[in-house]
């Protein structure tokens, strides 16, 4: 493998359509989504670099370890707002979700809500990260973020009798799943070009792996 | 039954006493916090290592070099155009509408909150005139934030110039820029300086209009075309994303200690002005 | 000679005259950009639609920012709750009752105070304000109180110093004769002084709305975001700069024309404020 200390890869924030948006804007030279273009971005050209589960989130002290899809639907779209009724305590839920712009928002809206839109009254943070501390700190909170990033400050809930794991992804049980793509617009300079294949390559897959993403071999 | 006024005012005097102990105490308790908390984390390796693992891990020295260079070249730029205006205001012209037209952009620009520069910055800098997150995008977008503080601050300087040294100078058969290049700006720098001082503390502290135009990226900037952060942006994530609890206190207490350090310094230079001059 | 040092003078007078003309130039283009860039969708949608509808999902066609002009307001007037009697109190104590040795160690502190980053107050906020008020009052914590409380307290170095500086120009001769007539301390305070700094103390709250109601980033670490106008003061909430700052990154199109929308509204509520606070504050010096 060629030495690449001497190149830098500056990587920004921002969710998907923030990604997309650079991308066509050239701002960047790879644009990064975890949700499909949709019929204006199709210009573009994506690589699929690996799968990523979507859990939906609970503090550990919850009680509650397992939800319906359906149970999911309801509490989003302000119909169920209260652990009550989910068998836990009597007290609201506090439900957050992605902003707008977010793949991982678009993701759950298109396999979780299927088409019901997520409720005005409920709380909006603009990235994983965020939604996780919210979900850790908060004993009474529920949110959803990529598989990849839980760990022990929060618990995966059970959806539909499946637990979301990398196995379960694969075999296709836990079917909240997106595609993480690398957009590009046009031909990419021979040096992104490497860090692509890089990325696609058995090492680069190694390492999405064991930041828990599902890859492209098995 | 009518309480006597002596016990009313006494009465008052007490809780006008608390509360001032109260608010200063509110100062006090965010200070500790930030110390305490962010202490630990704060020594030489924090300060001149580079962050691992988005920040998880090592230090802060790429955000504490790209806040140095954001307020550095913000001062830069931004020094000329203010002094200049100031100096124009009071020397060259008497009150007009010009000169209160002028006045109006300046107190407008003044109000105007930091989203609405970085939404400014963002569209106008990064994307439209194609320079992307930069340095050179933070830079533009920073020197026009503390364009008004450096106008309102030297031009209260240079007013409080005595008119002697003016006069004086003038008789001596100096020119006007003469004058004003060698007899009054370095009479007035002592509040020229307190106003840079306190512009570079606002952009140390910035956030919401730097995130959007000199971006998030975790290196060092070293070109005006690279993007980076200032440590107010690497604390702002750190925090929000959950990632290290502990880094965010240490970036805290930089950032905190940075901002400090610069007013004591503003308050010591304006200390030396006015004793100067009484 | 002497015509070569003249035209150094004169080109130095231009030379300012283009500096002095560079903040217009950098109002005006920041005031051109943002409203020929929200006047559009203002036209295409309607005010009414935009101002007052109550729907925000810019990809579907519907900016109604109106939840968040009340959301932004709301924020704004518990932040002078919080903010105004402390502040007033302190700057009432600061100019009044303290000593010299006092006023060396407040006023320092309250710079200090003001030189606190926003980032900051938000975390401290989401880490201790948050937590206490789910704790003790209920809601998830993210809502109006927290978010007032943060900001009255980030406001409290500005209504302080204007306040303290209309208080302190009160005349000597109002506080000595009211004195000399036999009324308390106080009394005098609250029958003499006050009402003559009135206006001075109003303006001082008025730019402290004007900052809390311009503040971003505390705002979006505590507020909660949501879209609704809250119900109750636990509920969460987003305000005109929160809507900005949350969607700016990825905004495009009309989208993105939406957030500049929502900047003009900003804007046009900011510049009023100051100007209300300015024509206060020029009442006073007149009299």
């Amino acid at each position: 493998m060629l030495d690449h200390r001497n190149f830098v890869i500056d990587v920004q924030g921002g969710g998907s359509t923030a990604g997309i948006q650079a991308i066509m804007n050239n701002t960047v030279s790879i644009g990064m989504s975890s949700r499909d273009l949709d019929d204006k971005e199709k210009m573009l050209n994506t690589i699929t670099i690996c799968h990523d589960g979507i859990a939906i989130i609970v503090n550990p002290q919850n009680p509650v370890r397992s939800l319906t899809l359906q149970q999911i639907r309801d509490i989003f779209s302000g119909k169920i707002r209260d652990w009550k009724e989910l068998g836990g305590i009597d007290r609201e839920v506090d439900a957050v979700t992605r902003e707008e712009g977010s793949g991982t928002r678009s993701a759950f809206e298109e396999l979780v809500m299927k088409g019901k839109a997520i409720d005005d009254s409920i709380m909006v943070q603009d990235s994983n990260g965020s939604v996780k501390e919210v979900v850790a700190t908060d004993p009474y909170a529920m949110g959803y973020i990529s598989l990849g990033l839980v760990d022990q400050k929060v618990r995966s809930v059970i959806v539909d009798d499946v637990a979301p794991s990398i196995k379960n992804i694969k075999t296709g049980r836990y079917k909240i799943v997106r595609p993480f793509l690398y957009v590009t617009n046009g031909e990419l300079d021979p040096y992104a070009k490497e860090f692509v294949n890089f990325v696609l390559s058995k090492d680069g897959q190694n390492i999405l792996i064991k930041e828990g993403l599902v890859s492209l071999y098995d | 039954m009518r309480i006597h006024p002596r016990i009313i005012n006494r009465i008052v005097e007490f809780g006008l006493n608390i509360q001032a102990f109260f608010t200063v105490g509110i100062l006090v308790v965010i200070v500790a916090i930030i110390f305490f908390k962010g202490f630990p984390y704060v020594n030489p390796e924090f300060i001149f290592a580079f962050p691992d693992d988005m920040g998880r891990h090592g230090g802060i020295f790429p955000s504490i070099v790209g806040t140095m260079q954001l307020a550095f070249l913000s001062i830069v730029f931004a020094t000329p155009l203010g002094v200049g205006t100031a100096v124009f205001l009071t020397e060259y012209t008497r009150e007009s509408t010009f000169t209160k037209l002028i006045r109006f952009g300046v107190e407008s620009l003044a109000g105007i909150p930091s989203i609405l520069y970085g939404l400014f910055g963002f569209i106008f800098f990064v994307i439209k005139l194609g320079m992307g997150w930069s340095l050179l995008a933070g830079v533009l977008t920073m020197t026009i934030m503390i364009l008004p503080t450096i106008i309102r601050t030297s031009e209260e300087a240079i007013r409080s110039v005595p008119r002697q040294l003016r006069i004086v100078s003038y008789s001596l058969s100096a020119t006007k820029w003469e004058t004003i290049k060698k007899v009054i700006i370095p009479a007035a720098a002592p509040g020229i300086l307190t106003g840079i001082m306190l512009s570079v503390g606002r952009a140390v502290g910035e956030t919401a209009a730097i995130i959007f135009t000199m971006g998030s990226s975790l290196r060092l900037p070293l070109s005006l075309m690279d993007s980076g952060r200032t440590m107010a942006v690497h604390f702002y994530i750190l925090a929000r994303e959950g990632i290290s609890m502990e880094k965010a206190y240490g970036t805290a207490l930089v950032l905190v200690l940075s901002i400090l350090s610069i007013n004591v310094l503003a308050y010591y230079v304006m200390h030396k002005a006015i004793s100067k001059y009484s | 000679m002497i015509e070569k040092s003249l035209f150094k003078e004169r080109l130095v007078k231009w030379v300012l005259v283009l500096f002095a003309l560079s903040s217009l130039l950098f109002l005006f283009l920041i005031f051109m950009f943002i409203f020929s860039e929200g006047l559009p969708l203002f036209l295409k949608v309607g005010l009414f639609k935009i101002i007052g509808g109550s729907k925000w999902a810019p990809t579907k066609g519907f900016f109604g920012i109106f939840p968040m002009i009340i959301s932004s307001f709301l924020v704004t007037f518990g932040a002078l709750v919080i903010g105004a009697p402390m502040g007033l109190s302190c700057a009432i104590y600061l100019s009044e009752y303290s000593g010299k040795k006092m006023k060396m160690f407040l006023k320092p502190a309250l710079e200090l105070l003001a030189g606190i980053p926003s980032v900051v107050y938000g975390f401290l906020g989401v880490i201790y304000i948050v937590p206490l008020v789910r704790d003790y009052l209920g809601g998830s914590g993210f809502s109006l109180l927290s978010t007032s409380i943060i900001l009255g307290v980030m406001i409290l170095p500005t209504i302080i110093s204007i306040t303290f500086d209309s208080l302190v120009s009160v005349p000597r001769t109002y506080r000595e004769g009211s004195l000399a007539m036999g009324a308390t301390k106080w009394q005098t305070i609250y029958k003499v002084i006050l009402p003559s700094a009135k206006s001075g103390i109003l303006a001082s709250f008025i730019l402290g709305m004007g900052r809390a109601i311009g503040e971003t980033m505390a705002v979006i670490m505590i507020a909660g975001n949501a879209l609704k106008i809250p119900g109750s003061i636990l509920d969460p909430l987003r305000t005109l700069t929160g809507n900005i700052a949350l969607e700016l990154s990825y905004a495009s199109g009309d989208h993105r024309l939406g957030l500049f929308s929502t900047g003009v509204v900003l804007m046009v509520i900011i510049m009023l404020l100051n100007y209300v606070a300015n024509f206060g504050i020029k009442r006073k010096i007149a009299k």
